[in-house]
C-alpha cells in the first residue's frame, strides 16, 4: 500500500524528512562507529534523557591530556544515535580542549547560532546536525552524549 | 441487519462520523501539506463549534463576575455557570449539583483531596492503595501524602497482559487501608478498571474511593451512584471542552466535613479581621474567581456528548479499537501493549516498534499529518515495567474513522522504508 505522500503524487515517501535525518545521520544510526568497550577508561559515564527513555555509557581513555581510545554504547532515537557515534568519531585524539570547544561549537549551532569556518571545518560531518533546529523538540536528542561528555571531561579536568 | 430496522437508522443518524468531522473546523487543517489525522485524544481532544461557540457568546453577551453583582450581566453569567455545573451533575448522576467542584484539571481535583482529604484522615500507619497504571498525577500527589504522614503507599499490580491484577487487592486492601485511588481507565494500556468491584472491597475495610476518570468519563457512560465512588476526577479537554477546567465530584458528607483548599474570595461565609467562616458547598472548594467562561463552555461539551449519547461514543470506539488493534497487530515489527481483548480497554493503543525509537515514528507520522503521542506518557513507572522506556499512543475519539486508522498503520510502513534499509 501506498503512503499518503505517494497517493497525492508528492515526493513518493518521506522525502522531507531529509531535512532532518540527512544521510550521513541515517548513516551513522544504521552503523553506529566506536562501540567496542575501553579498557580501563579514565572516564565511564551514564547519560540519559528519562523524557524519551534514551541513554548512553561513554567511555574514554585519555594520553596526554588527548583522547586516544572512546566507546559509545546505548540505546536512542536516530538522531541521538547517530549524534553519539558522530560524537565519537570526533573526539579521538583531540585535546580536551578541542573536544570541548567543538562541543560549545554544536551547542551554538543547534541554538540556530552561526559559526565560524574554522568551528565547521572541525566539526565537518557533524553539522548536519544542524538540520535538527528546524525541529526543535529533537534537540536534545542531539545534545545528549555532547552535553554529558562535556560534564565528564569538566568534572575530569577538576580533580 | 435491514436497513429498515428503525434502531439501526436512529442509531447511524445520531452517530454520522462525517457530521460530527463537519463541526471540528481544526480537522480540517492540513499539516506538512497532509489533511491532520488526530490520533492524540488521551492527550487532549479537539474541539467542536459549539463549545468554541459557548466562549464567543459568553465573553460577546454576557461577560460578568459571578455570586456578586446585582446587575443583568452578572446576573446572567451566575445563572449559565451554575447551569453548567448542573449540567456535568446530570452528566455524571450526581445526586445533586453541589457535589460537583471545578477546578482546572485532573490533577488539581486529585491534589484537593490529597491536601485535603488526606491530610484531616490518613495518619501513620495507615496506607493507601493505587494501581501501578496510574498517571503520575494519581501517584505523586500519595506519594507526597504516604511520606508526609508516614503511611504507606500500596500498589495493585498489573498483569503482563495490562489487565489489573484482582488476586492483589486481598494483599493490598486491609483495616488500615484509607483510601483506594485508581484509573477507571489506563491512559497507557486503554484497560478498563472494574470499579465497582473496587468500589465494593474499598467500603467493606472502611475506606474511601477515588477515580480518576480522566480517560473514562470523556468516553464511556460513567454514573457515580452505579460505580458507587466517593471521589471522581476528570478534564473538560479530554472532552471536547476548553483547557483549564475540571471536575471533581465528592460525595456530599464528605465534601462538607473537608477542610478548604484555598482561601480567598468567594469561598468564604463571613469574615472578620480575626477569623473567617467558609462557604456552603460547592463554593468552599472555589476560592477567588472562577473559570467562568470555561465552565459554560464545558456545559457546551456536555450538552454535545449528551446528543450523541455516551453508549453510541462507547460503541463508535469499540468498533475504531478493534478495527485499529486487528489491523496494528498486522505489522509485524509491532507490538501492541495492553489487552488483546478489545472489550477489556478503551481507544487507547500504546505500542512499540521492535527497529524505529517511538520519537522518530512519532515525526515519520507528523510529516504525513499524523498526530500521535510519543515517550512515556506520564505514566513511567508503568512503561518502564513493559522493558521499555518509551512508546507510540494512538488514541480515538469520536471523529476518527477506520480511514484514518488505515492512514496510521500506511503511515507505520512509509517510516519502515524509510529508517530501516
Amino acid at each position: 500500500m501506498m503512503g499518503r505522500n505517494s497517493e497525492r503524487g508528492g515526493t513518493g515517501g518521506l522525502g522531507d524528512l531529509d531535512d532532518m535525518y540527512e544521510a550521513i545521520i541515517l548513516d551513522h544510526y544504521r552503523s553506529p562507529r566506536n562501540t567496542a568497550p575501553v579498557d580501563s577508561p579514565d572516564v565511564d559515564i551514564e547519560v540519559n534523557n528519562p523524557f524519551c527513555g534514551d541513554e548512553f555509557h561513554i567511555q574514554f581513555r585519555l594520553e596526554d591530556d588527548a583522547i586516544a581510545e572512546v566507546g559509545i554504547t546505548g540505546r536512542g532515537c536516530a538522531i541521538s544515535q547517530a549524534s553519539a557515534s558522530l560524537l565519537a568519531e570526533l573526539v579521538k585524539g583531540k585535546s580536551t580542549g578541542e573536544v570541548r570547544a567543538a562541543v560549545d561549537s554544536i551547542r551554538r549551532l543547534l541554538k540556530g547560532e552561526k559559526i565560524t569556518d574554522e568551528e565547521a571545518d572541525v566539526l565537518g560531518d557533524i553539522e548536519a546536525l544542524g538540520g535538527v533546529r528546524k525541529f526543535p523538540v529533537r534537540i536534545k536528542c542531539a545534545l545528549l552524549s555532547w552535553v554529558g561528555l562535556d560534564d565528564a571531561l569538566k568534572e575530569h579536568l577538576a580533580r | 441487519m435491514s436497513i429498515s430496522d428503525p434502531e439501526i437508522v436512529t442509531r447511524s443518524r445520531r452517530f454520522d462520523v462525517d457530521a460530527i468531522r463537519a463541526d471540528f473546523p481544526i480537522l480540517s487543517r492540513k499539516i506538512n501539506g497532509q489533511t491532520l489525522v488526530y490520533l492524540d485524544n488521551a492527550a487532549t481532544s479537539q474541539t467542536p463549534r459549539q463549545v468554541i461557540g459557548a466562549l464567543t457568546d459568553y465573553y460577546e453577551r454576557m461577560n460578568a463576575n459571578v455570586h456578586r453583582g446585582v446587575h443583568t450581566l452578572s446576573i446572567e453569567s451566575t445563572e449559565a455557570y451554575e447551569l453548567a455545573r448542573t449540567k456535568v451533575a446530570t452528566f455524571i448522576n450526581a445526586p445533586e449539583p453541589e457535589s460537583v467542584i471545578w477546578t482546572r484539571n485532573t490533577s488539581e481535583s486529585l491534589n484537593l483531596v490529597a491536601s485535603t482529604w488526606g491530610q484531616a484522615n490518613v495518619q501513620a500507619g495507615d496506607n493507601i492503595v493505587i494501581s501501578a497504571m496510574e498517571h503520575h498525577s494519581n501517584i505523586v500527589p500519595w506519594q507526597q501524602l504516604a511520606a508526609k504522614k508516614n503511611a504507606e503507599l500500596r500498589y495493585l499490580g498489573v498483569n503482563a497482559d495490562g489487565a489489573l491484577d484482582l488476586a492483589s487487592i486481598d494483599s493490598a486492601i486491609d483495616s488500615r487501608t484509607k483510601i483506594v485511588a485508581v484509573t477507571h481507565m489506563s491512559n497507557v494500556l486503554g484497560t478498563v478498571v472494574p470499579i465497582v468491584e473496587l468500589a465494593r472491597r474499598a467500603h467493606q475495610a472502611g475506606a474511601v474511593i477515588l477515580v480518576d476518570a480522566a480517560q473514562s468519563v470523556p468516553h464511556m457512560p460513567v454514573d457515580v451512584q452505579a460505580l458507587d465512588v466517593d471521589f471522581l476526577c476528570f478534564s473538560a479537554h479530554k472532552m471536547l471542552g476548553p483547557t483549564g477546567i475540571g471536575v471533581l465530584y465528592g460525595r456530599k458528607e464528605l465534601l462538607e466535613e473537608m477542610p478548604p483548599y484555598m482561601f480567598g474570595g468567594d469561598m468564604i461565609l463571613e469574615v472578620t479581621y480575626e477569623d473567617a467562616t467558609w462557604n456552603d458547598l460547592p463554593y468552599k472548594f472555589e476560592a477567588g474567581t472562577p473559570n467562568i467562561a470555561d465552565a459554560i463552555a464545558t456545559g457546551a461539551a456536555v450538552d454535545y456528548l449528551t446528543e450523541l449519547g455516551m453508549d453510541n461514543i462507547w460503541e463508535h470506539e469499540q468498533r475504531l479499537t478493534a478495527y485499529a488493534v486487528n489491523q496494528i497487530s498486522k505489522l509485524e515489527k509491532v507490538k501492541i501493549l495492553g489487552p488483546k481483548d478489545p472489550s477489556l480497554r478503551g481507544g487507547v493503543i500504546s505500542f512499540i516498534h521492535e527497529a524505529i525509537h517511538p520519537h522518530d515514528l512519532g515525526t515519520a507520522l507528523d510529516r504525513q499529518g499524523i498526530a500521535i503521542r510519543t515517550g512515556h506518557h506520564c505514566a513511567m513507572p508503568l512503561v518502564r515495567s513493559f522493558d521499555v522506556v518509551a512508546a507510540a499512543r494512538a488514541s480515538f475519539y469520536i471523529y476518527n474513522t477506520e480511514s484514518e486508522v488505515d492512514a496510521l498503520v500506511n503511515g507505520i510502513s512509509e517510516a519502515e522504508r524509510y529508517f530501516i534499509r
